[in-house]
């Protein structure tokens, strides 16, 4: 694995508001995301794992400190689109991430609006096609749907086959298994790790479930209450928690995943 | 759809859409039913109702029903007017500002509380008694709509600012869309039934509105308006002479219009937000 760094961030800190009322989202927060790694950003609600999620995307600036992608600052390119061609997302809940106004499919063609030079419409369709097939849905079943007439499983799939369209470096994937059933979830874990393995990507995994975070990832980091507060690789952090944050998410593990860690096999460690 | 067929089986909503397209069928159908004519003296002043002048005259011996049915299409195409001005004003206010927040917003919202506080009616007292003969009817809805958008506006911002905040806005953006992209397409769309409504409201205050300055005499100097015909009969002596048929028709008309529109916005905001729905 190459060490090269995709981001980079210095005593990056989000606060809202201002004076007496003012709220500090991340505070101080120093870390960096190595090139084609899975890591995963694992903490309750609230404290602050989707607004730092945000900064990555350059959806929040943060309020005081330095935040570099790929070496050089993430507002260098004055254009943001820019970013977004090279970091996307998946959101939580697939249902209110589509326009309700619009066919899935229509949808989905709009994300070749941030190609720098536009397929013809011809190949803008095979192209929807295939990433439909990426993620196991045959075209034809979605042909003229709208996104209330799909189930939430197949929504999130949705979602997974934009990021097969946009093909960008960093993936953000913000709770995408916390809307779905057991079974889903498991094939879009499976489906990250193949973005990951098929198209090298770099996916930063956030999550309140630290199990699962530890059987996808490559590193962990334990966020509370915008600090971070526990990070390091899977079996490091799980085995020997240094916060009690840690140890209570620990204690929060559903017993499913309680079993692949006591297994001890996690993805990461297979490969 | 399925919310549109449950407004249909409100009742209420049924008796405001009836007594709107009951005044609508007198204004535009009541024409071919009977001869309407304002500029032709047809009796003495005052003529009580009878079979051939259902309504009877007025103090200059016009057919008051003819008189009702111009009057009623004249505070219509004011109504509608200022609606759709006060509505598109609010409403691109309001979306943008919501959409955009920051200081932007900031801005935006103080503007609109200003002119939320200055009072309409005063203004609008001022500006027709300045403007003497200009006084069109066109004229009158203009400064309606110029002056009420607030309520759209207020209305729009709040459904807009909280739409903002949702996965599918923040999709479009990472898709690269522009800012009005965003606004026509993510945001809009989720608000129609609401601006639809707030149009309705909108119509109903503008036609009240014109009523009002109108019955005071500083209505349209070029056509009749229902409030005019009020102002009518209040300066030529009808209500002390119990001429009833000169005011009272023009009354229930004006009240039955705002009524109608009034039950057909709360009945569809009962249906539209789920927070009423029971």
């Amino acid at each position: 694995m190459t060490d090269a760094l995709k981001f980079q961030a210095k005593n990056i800190s989000r606060v809202f508001g201002h004076g007496k009322k003012s709220v500090t989202a991340v505070d101080n927060v120093t870390f960096e995301i190595r090139d084609r790694e899975i890591i995963s950003l694992v903490g309750q609600s609230g404290c602050g794992k989707t607004v730092l999620a945000k900064m990555l995307l350059r959806l929040e600036t943060p309020t005081s400190g330095e935040l570099l992608f790929n070496g050089k600052p993430i507002t260098a390119t004055g254009d943001p689109r820019n970013h977004w061609r090279q970091v996307q997302a998946v959101f939580q809940d697939p249902f209110s991430c589509f326009n309700q106004f619009f066919t899935i499919r229509s949808q989905l063609k709009s994300s070749f609006r941030l190609f720098e030079t536009k397929p013809s419409p011809g190949e803008i369709e095979e192209r929807v096609d295939q990433a439909l097939l990426a993620v196991n849905i045959k075209p034809k079943e979605v042909e003229g749907k709208y996104p209330f007439e799909l189930s939430g499983g197949q929504m999130q799939r949705m979602l997974l086959a934009r990021i097969f369209i946009l093909k960008p470096q960093v993936l953000i994937a913000d709770e995408p298994t916390s809307m779905v059933d057991a079974c889903s979830r498991a094939s879009i874990l499976d489906y990250l790790l193949k973005l990951k393995e098929e198209l090298s990507m770099t996916i930063v995994f956030v999550t309140h479930d630290i199990g699962l975070a530890y059987y996808i990832s490559d590193s962990l980091y334990i966020m509370h209450k915008g600090k971070m507060v526990d990070r390091g690789a899977p079996d490091d952090v799980i085995k020997h928690p240094t916060s009690d944050v840690t140890k209570q998410l620990l204690e929060d593990i559903p017993d499913v995943h309680r079993q692949w860690i006591a297994r001890g096999t996690p993805v990461h460690a297979a490969e | 759809m399925q919310l549109v067929k449950g407004l249909f089986k409100i009742p209420a909503f049924l008796l405001g859409l009836f007594l709107f397209a009951a005044t609508l069928a007198l204004a535009f159908l009541g024409p071919l039913v009977f001869h309407v004519d304002v500029s032709t003296r047809v009796g003495d002043p005052y003529m009580a109702p009878s079979a051939a002048h259902w309504l009877g005259t007025d103090h200059l011996g016009v057919d008051m029903l003819s008189m009702l049915v111009m009057g009623l299409r004249a505070s219509l195409y004011v109504g509608f007017l200022a609606g759709v001005v006060a509505t598109i004003v609010g409403t691109l206010i309001g979306v943008y500002g919501g959409y955009k927040g920051g200081l932007l917003d900031d801005i935006l919202t103080v503007l609109t509380n200003l002119f939320l506080v200055i009072p309409t009616l005063i203004v609008l007292i001022l500006l027709s008694s300045s403007m003497d003969k200009g006084r069109s009817l066109t004229l009158i809805a203009l400064i309606i709509g110029g002056t009420t958008w607030t309520w759209s506006a207020r209305a729009v911002r709040a459904q807009s600012s909280s739409l903002r905040a949702r996965d599918h806005v923040a999709l479009a953006r990472i898709n690269g869309f522009s800012t009005l992209e965003i606004v026509l397409e993510q945001i809009l769309p989720y608000l129609l039934s609401y601006i639809f409504m707030v149009f309705i409201l909108q119509t109903a205050t503008a036609i009240l509105t014109e009523a009002t300055i109108s019955m005071l005499g500083l209505g349209p100097y070029d056509s009749i308006s229902l409030g005019k015909i009020l102002n009518d009969a209040k300066t030529n002596e009808a209500l002390i002479g119990g001429k009833w048929w000169a005011f009272m028709p023009a009354m229930v008309l004006v009240t039955v219009i705002a009524f109608s529109l009034y039950v057909i916005n709360t009945a569809m905001e009962g249906v539209f937000n789920p927070r009423l729905r029971k």
